[in-house]
């Protein structure tokens, strides 16, 4: 009996429902910006997640011989910095550097001491960046002169290195797989809680709004800063961490957007046939409220998902967020933003990546606000 | 309405009591101290800066006299900032922050609503096109780069404006921040307002009033408008609250003497007084404009109703 | 409301100073950056060099640093120490005087040296003042002020008796905590002395304003016993905590002298600015602290192994971009009264063959490849700096030992709130800045008594008995000699590992005449001049 009787009610809503999702489905897919939104967005998550797999340093290797090295798509070191690399080793390892010469991968030198050379002097030449398998071919001067070969080891720095001396392409890398991974995570969390906790208290009104919204004052005005370092000190460091207290405060503003949209769309014709018809508060508001809330939603959204990427890197200088030698791109960016004038790669290639992003989650944004709207059907 | 004005008003004590009472307990469990330096004190001289500022008391205590004194206005030397009060600081930063957060306001607000409205109005146009990539390079940049930036371009390579500083208060001084700190806000606005104007010119009745050739900017204004700016009304609020308070980046990228940098510093330097100052205005300026905002719901659009 | 008003009280404040290039005014005007907001221009409160730089300015101390950082006469004129070292007795320049008029007077500093030792007072550097008599007694509640060892005889002589004899006590009375308060100011306007238009104070300048985070303004104290020979009509400082903001005032030749800036930026500094850029050695040692609390780190061998595989030369030359030099001991070279410092014994050696060294000696205590596995954490507050150093050696004990080397920053309360309250750790950063010129000041941070400062819970007698005997001592040269043992101790153990002497980084710009480097890092305004 009361199967029969729930079940005309149910099903419609369900089947128009799944074919409004298949029309906006289509609609999404014929959006020419949004789908090359999806595409430039697929791609920059292949070269975060898979690019590491190509590139031979890792994102914490020290090449103490290239630190803070501009771009280049030749290899490093080039022909003209060979000699200085090779008088710093000489002067390093204290002996005289006689010659010095190159051809193709193999370099030989002769250097030259006062007393007997170690014949271990051959570790200098490796420690450099420079130089591999440094082999002694000769000893003249009862060891006073070595005649030592070995291979020039060249690397490819396409992006620079950092002050640390580090691969930044590989670090742009391993920035992206985090802030992606947050900006994605942290931003549905508080889109969630935002649009949840604002029509609710749109919805309702009265003593629930009130109270739920005095509620958010509260929060608006926590000291932010002291919250994350008692959270850091009762939960340590985590991933998790971060995401809840991302969350915690990015849903403050959509609460308060949702909510006063909810404010007018309640007293729609539309809300009143729903209410005449017997749904519940919680149905209306799913399928009525929300759903018209849409618009501002998704625009609130592409301005999310940046200031959550940034604000991570915020998180890290009070010690909660991701720990170095890990990275992201707001790190990658405002380290980079220190060094505008010296080294201005480093602010570059990050925010190259980052901006593209946040322009591909803009055209997807505006392309499922126009598939999903349901006054534009 | 003004039983409404006064209902709000009166539950903005119980509000600020709350507030201000998870925020004392919430910085005191927080590890450190106002006198934890990188040059530890001796022993001696910290148990006498204990003594003076009554830190030695238990907690509790700590609390009601700090609550007593708060209720009289009197919220507290600095304990980092000895030489001043707190209501000092705040009062001697706040006008800065809320000059300067004012222009912005006026300029995100002005700027982003009239480049909203063009964008919708010439939809999926070059013009549109244009103003919506500035608005994503609005809110996508931070403005710890654009500041430096501009700073560079205007400051330091042109030579035309200063490179910080408040100066004598003159509009050369105060254009650089408040572009920095506008841009973002300018952004959000220019975007919000694109999406529900072209909601609202969609609209039937827009429509219909359209197809009866009143002129369209008059449809504009008077019709489509009104709608659309509920959602930016809804953001004006912690918009407005977050700008007049001043911006801690930058404050400190622009060397701007507003009460902005006291959010961060003070919670870094652990300065548990100026902390809960900064606290209280926050929690003022939010419930001043939540309660403004909710006023202008019901002007905008008759169907809200404040019961 | 009141912007209009403050406005037009910045505007006459401040006039067309600030636009370069006004030459309406005669007057001279040196723009002196300072690194942040004075927390305080109380001489009793104050702890900090940002502090130091404008109280020194306002006052004069008994002693002060001139140009080249050296100890000379200040308030005092003359003054003759007694054989047994434990009586100074100052003579007080005639012709001192207050911003007000009124003369300095040996009562002045009898009350402010009393002051600072009041535990009521609860100042923070009242330990430079411990070596007189009492002084300690009397700060922690022990003896009454009347009891301090110092007394006016008359007005213009000042007599401090000593408790043991201090061979640099001249430099602490240059300390900005022994600069004088007027008496009778303080007694008229208590706290309120320290306002624009309330201070008084006796140093070339006086305070005219103060707009916290914006600017602090002096002007020449015409009231100053040697006002004919001070050059610059007012000073401003500006406050401002944000280091690649102070250099862009500077390019914008908004500000004359710019004070610490982020060492990475001093090749483009060079290449731009030349000689306006200034690197100047000065006591300060950063290092790590190894936990002696808990294995690994209580073995001797693992400190040493660690400390030695550390290439000092790449953090100083490529992280500092040679803006610090390598060190290998505690005590930062420089001390006149103790010369060279105690040098770890590897120092001679060449990285490789510390690398050597430092592998067989961490194989001889059973760990890294082979051993037991090596797990380390590094802990460091939250800056750049740190953190690139961190990353270094982290890169250096990963490759030398095959180490797992984790790194974990905090703000900088929590961090020293952490060692200092005991917390365990593996190894952590910490650095020191002396606060007078003796060895004695780093030293006695590794004392086993010692419960804040000694974060790794070093404990050696050996060490502290030495230490003991230093302070008996009373001969200068026996002194140095009985420290320079127990640093070799220090270094021998290595319970910390110092990796830096730091430098302070000064822009200068090149209208700025009278600049000296000095290790002592002082730059009286008085000292400088300005030309076109």
């Amino acid at each position: 009996m009361t199967d029969i009787a729930t079940d005309p009610a149910s099903t419609p809503p369900q089947s128009t429902s799944r074919s409004l999702f298949q029309l906006a489905a289509i609609r999404f897919r014929r959006n020419k910006a949004a789908m090359g939104g999806c595409v430039m967005l697929v791609l920059i998550a292949l070269f975060s997640y898979l690019g590491p797999l190509f590139v031979p340093h890792s994102y914490d290797q020290v090449f103490s011989s290239y630190v803070t090295v501009a771009p280049s798509l030749e290899p490093r070191p080039d022909e003209a910095s060979l000699e200085g690399a090779m008088q710093g080793v000489a002067t390093r390892a204290r002996v005289n550097l006689d010659a010095f010469e190159v051809t193709g991968q193999i370099f030989s030198a002769t250097i030259s001491a006062e007393d007997p050379i170690d014949p271990r002097t051959t570790r200098y030449f490796d420690r450099a960046n420079e130089f591999d398998d440094t082999k002694v071919v000769a000893t003249e001067k009862d060891g006073r002169v070595l005649k030592v070969e070995g291979n020039v080891s060249r690397e490819y720095f396409l992006f620079g290195t950092d002050p640390n001396g580090r691969d930044l392409l590989a670090r742009v890398m391993l920035g992206g797989q985090i802030s992606i991974a947050v900006g994605v995570l942290a931003s549905l969390v508080s889109l969630g809680i935002g649009v949840l906790y604002g029509a609710t208290a749109g919805y309702l009104g009265g003593r629930v709004d009130n109270v739920m919204m005095r509620f958010v004052e509260i929060l608006y005005s926590l000291p932010f800063v002291f919250l994350v370092v008692v959270l850091v000190v009762f939960f340590g460091r985590s991933f998790i961490l971060i995401f809840l207290v991302i969350g915690a405060v990015e849903w403050l503003d959509m609460a308060r957007i949702v909510r006063g949209q909810t404010l007018a769309l309640k007293r729609r014709e539309f809300v009143g046939a729903a209410q005449a018809l017997g749904l519940s508060d919680w149905q209306i508001i799913r399928r009525h409220i929300i759903p018209n809330t849409i618009g501002p939603v998704i625009v609130f959204v592409t301005v999310v998902v940046p200031k959550v990427i940034l604000l991570e890197s915020f998180l890290s200088f009070l010690g909660l967020g991701v720990q170095a030698p890990l990275t992201s791109w707001g790190a990658l960016i405002s380290e980079g933003a220190n060094n505008i004038q010296s080294a201005p790669w480093l602010l570059i290639f990050p925010s190259i990546f980052f901006v593209a992003t946040l322009f591909s989650l803009n055209f997807i944004g505006d392309g499922l606000r126009d598939a999903l709207d349901p006054k534009d059907r | 309405m003004l039983s409404f004005i006064l209902r709000r008003l009166a539950s903005a004590v119980p509000t600020l009591f709350i507030v201000v009472t998870i925020s004392f307990f919430l910085m005191r469990f927080a590890p450190g101290g106002p006198f934890n330096l990188e040059r530890p004190l001796p022993p001696a001289t910290m148990e006498n800066i204990m003594r003076t500022y009554q830190l030695d008391q238990p907690l509790w205590r700590q609390y009601l006299t700090y609550i007593g004194n708060a209720v009289q206005g009197d919220f507290g030397p600095s304990y980092i900032y000895k030489d001043n009060t707190v209501a000092e600081l705040i009062g001697k930063g706040l006008p800065y922050s809320i000059e300067l957060g004012f222009y912005a306001l006026l300029l995100a607000l002005i700027g982003g609503v009239t480049l909203g409205t063009i964008a919708a109005l010439r939809q999926n146009s070059v013009l549109d096109f244009s103003i919506m990539t500035l608005a994503t390079m609005g809110t996508t940049i931070p403005n710890f780069v654009v500041g430096p930036v501009l700073t560079l371009i205007f400051a330091i390579l042109l030579a035309l404006l200063p490179a910080g500083g408040w100066g004598d208060g003159s509009f050369s001084f105060l254009l650089l921040p408040m572009i920095a700190l506008a841009l973002p806000q300018l952004a959000v606005f220019a975007r919000l307002t694109r999406g529900s104007m072209i909601e609202a010119l969609h609209a039937d009745h827009i429509r219909t009033a359209r197809a009866y050739g009143l002129p369209a900017r008059i449809v504009v204004i008077t019709h489509a408008m009104r709608g659309a700016m509920l959602p930016v009304v809804s953001y004006l609020a912690p918009c407005a609250a977050a700008l007049m308070t001043g911006s801690a980046v930058v404050e400190t990228i622009f060397t701007i003497p507003g009460v902005g940098r006291y959010f961060v510093l003070g919670a870094l330097n652990r300065d548990y007084t100026l902390v809960m100052g900064t606290v209280v205005l926050i929690a003022i300026f939010v419930i001043v404009f939540n309660l403004l905002v909710d006023l202008l719901y019901g002007l905008l659009d008759p169907r809200v109703r404040h019961d | 409301m009141s912007s209009r008003l403050m406005r037009a009280a910045a505007v006459a404040l401040l006039g067309s100073t600030l636009l370069a290039g006004a030459p309406a005014f005669a007057e001279t005007v040196l723009h002196r950056g300072n690194s942040g907001e004075p927390q305080t221009l109380d001489q009793a409160q104050t702890s900090i060099n940002i502090e130091a730089f404008i109280l020194k300015d306002l006052y004069e101390g008994l002693t002060i640093y001139d140009a080249a950082g050296k100890i000379v006469p200040g308030a005092a004129e003359s003054w003759k120490v007694s054989e047994d070292g434990l009586t100074y007795t100052f003579k007080l320049r005639e012709n001192a005087k207050w911003s007000d008029g009124s003369p300095v007077t040996a009562q002045d500093f009898e009350f402010s040296f009393k002051r600072v030792e009041d535990p009521k007072t609860a100042a923070k550097y009242a330990n430079i003042l411990y070596p007189i008599k009492n002084a300690e007694m009397v700060n922690t509640g022990k003896a009454d002020p009347k009891e301090l060892g110092i007394k006016s005889v008359d007005d213009k002589t000042f007599e401090i008796t000593l408790e043991r004899p201090t061979p640099f006590f001249l430099e602490l009375l240059a300390h900005q905590t022994a600069l004088p308060v007027s008496k009778a100011s303080l007694e008229k306007n208590g706290a309120d002395f320290v306002k624009p238009g309330t201070m008084v104070s006796n140093g070339a300048f006086q305070l005219v304003s103060h707009v916290p985070n914006d600017s602090l303004v002096v002007q020449k104290n015409p009231n100053f016993w040697d006002a004919a020979n001070v050059k610059l009509d007012k000073v401003i400082f500006y406050p401002i905590d944000d280091q690649a903001a102070s250099v862009r005032r500077f390019e914008a030749k908004e500000m004359d002298l710019v004070y610490n800036f982020s060492a990475d930026q001093i090749e483009r500094l060079r290449s731009a600015y030349k000689d306006q850029v200034h690197v100047s050695p000065t006591l300060a040692t950063y290092y790590y602290v190894f936990d002696g609390r808990e294995a690994p780190f209580n073995d001797v061998r693992v400190r040493q192994a660690l400390s030695m595989a550390v290439d000092r030369d790449f953090l100083a030359k490529k992280i500092y971009s040679g803006s610090q030099l390598p060190a290998y001991s505690l005590v930062p070279p420089g001390m006149a009264n103790y010369g060279e410092p105690a040098k770890a014994d590897f120092a001679e050696l060449s990285q490789l063959d510390r690398e050597d060294k430092a592998i067989e000696l961490m194989k001889e205590a059973g760990y890294g490849e082979g051993g037991k596995p090596l797990n380390i954490e590094v802990r460091y507050n939250t800056n750049p700096n740190h953190e690139r150093v961190a990353t270094a050696v982290a890169d250096m004990w990963k490759n030398t030992f095959g180490a797992k080397v984790t790194m974990s920053n905090l703000d900088v309360s929590s961090h020293y709130a952490y060692l200092q309250e005991g917390g365990k750790f593996n190894v952590a950063r910490a650095g020191w800045v002396a606060d007078y010129a003796d060895p004695e000041n780093f030293l006695a941070l590794n004392l086993s008594t010692n419960k804040t400062f000694n974060y790794g819970h070093y404990e050696s007698k050996e060490f502290d008995d030495l230490m003991k005997k230093s302070y008996a001592e009373t001969d200068p040269a026996a002194r140095s000699k009985i420290m320079h043992e127990a640093e070799t101790i220090l270094m021998r153990d290595q319970p910390i590992a110092p990796f830096l002497t730091q430098a302070d980084l000064w822009l200068v710009s090149d209208h700025i005449k009278g600049w000296q480097d000095n290790a002592a890092n002082e730059h009286l305004s008085r000292f400088l001049s300005v030309s076109e």
